[in-house]
């Protein structure tokens, strides 16, 4: 941890910005390349260490990009967290404000209304994938009635989510999945 | 939930748009996007379900974490460039020591079966959130200027290339999302004596 130099924070913080603005679908889409940066190239962080970040992000409250600053810490500290958060996060967090002005402004043109409401479907369409591929990731199909009674109990009821992902972590946690 | 953009509420102030999206963030495991949907559309009453899908359209066309694009945008259209910084500190700024911490704790904890198994159940859950809230606002649909059974194909044809076939994401938006930006343009075409639009 101690051991990294202030120019491989540089190194890895102007990386972060590049990728960021190639995070279309979040910064886990770009996920497999700063796995080619941090472990392959610089040697910053452990195979084991790479997926750990992943899961403890998932495992925490709040968005998951949040698994770019684990990778920071566990790489260099708090100013690996730093440098690796703020390049992920500066360039889209710019772009996206400038290009919702953009769009806000100009509402009434068909072209804007043609765009909103030809990702409409595709949107829900992702989102459905996103949860289909998350389900994957878990081999065997334990926890795929899980999955379905949250889905079902999400849509139909007022449920607190909480207590849903409460009730996921005690089936675990007691083997049944 | 309110389907009508004129009788929404709104935040009274930067620091109501920080605390809101810092309670929202700490609810959310395994992805915020769920959370959002119902503490934004169903509780605050903030946004419509329509306006939630419109944000996260464009939220997920631009590169950077979708739950953070849409807090950005949300935060914005309330109080401006201020706002849209409330809103994405709310977003981060407690997750981001909690996630810290955890990651401090957790080389002790990695090997305990109950724990790998509690975190396997919390993401069988976040994935059917997830679902769940696509189910949900399907509904927002309904006041699509492209037919239901067009909506339908578009978003099926979306997730079997991005779920099933495993296609780059940036393909599928590119090449799906002009087909139906280009079919929707052509059923906005304006009728009658309605003024043409650039």
């Amino acid at each position: 941890m101690s051991g990294v130099l202030p120019a491989d924070l540089v190194a890895l913080f102007g990386h972060f910005l590049l990728l960021s603005l190639l995070s279309i679908g979040g910064a886990i889409t770009v996920a497999p390349d700063m796995h080619r940066v941090m472990v392959s190239q610089m040697g910053l962080l452990s195979d084991a260490q790479f997926n750990a970040s992943i899961a403890i992000a998932q495992a925490s409250p709040g968005p998951n990009v949040l698994f770019v600053a684990v990778m920071g810490y566990q790489a260099a500290g708090l100013a690996g967290a730093a440098a690796t958060l703020f390049g992920i996060m500066l360039p889209s967090t710019t772009l996206a404000l400038a290009a919702a002005r953009w769009g806000h402004a100009r509402r009434e043109w068909r072209a804007v209304q043609a765009f909103k409401a030809g990702m409409a479907p595709i949107v829900i369409g992702l989102l459905f994938s996103t949860g289909w591929i998350l389900s994957a990731q878990t081999p065997g199909w334990h926890q795929i009635p899980l999955t379905v009674a949250a889905a079902i109990l999400v849509w139909r009821t007022r449920v607190h989510l909480l207590l849903l992902v409460g009730a996921g972590a005690v089936c675990g946690a007691m083997g049944w999945i | 939930m309110i389907d009508d953009p004129h009788l929404l509420a709104q935040p009274s102030s930067k620091k109501e748009l920080f605390v809101a999206f810092t309670l929202l963030a700490l609810q959310g495991f395994g992805g915020v996007i769920a959370i959002a949907q119902r503490v934004l559309c169903e509780q605050r009453h903030w946004l419509t379900r329509e306006q939630f899908v419109e944000i996260l359209a464009v939220a997920q066309v631009l590169p950077g974490p979708n739950v953070c694009n849409v807090a950005l945008m949300i935060g914005d259209r309330f109080f401006g460039w201020r706002g849209a910084f409330a809103a994405l500190a709310g977003m981060m700024a407690v997750p981001l020591v909690i996630v810290l911490i955890l990651t401090a704790l957790y080389a002790q904890y990695a090997m305990n079966p109950a724990v790998s198994g509690a975190l396997r159940g919390m993401g069988a859950v976040s994935a059917g959130l997830i679902v769940g809230t696509g189910l949900k606002l399907v509904g927002a649909l309904r006041s699509n200027p492209m037919q239901a059974p067009v909506c339908g194909a578009f978003l099926v044809v979306a997730f079997a290339a991005v779920a099933l076939l495993r296609w780059p994401l940036v393909w599928v938006i590119l090449a799906l999302g002009l087909a139906a930006c280009a079919y929707a343009w052509m059923r906005l075409r304006p009728r009658f004596a309605s003024p043409e639009q650039p």
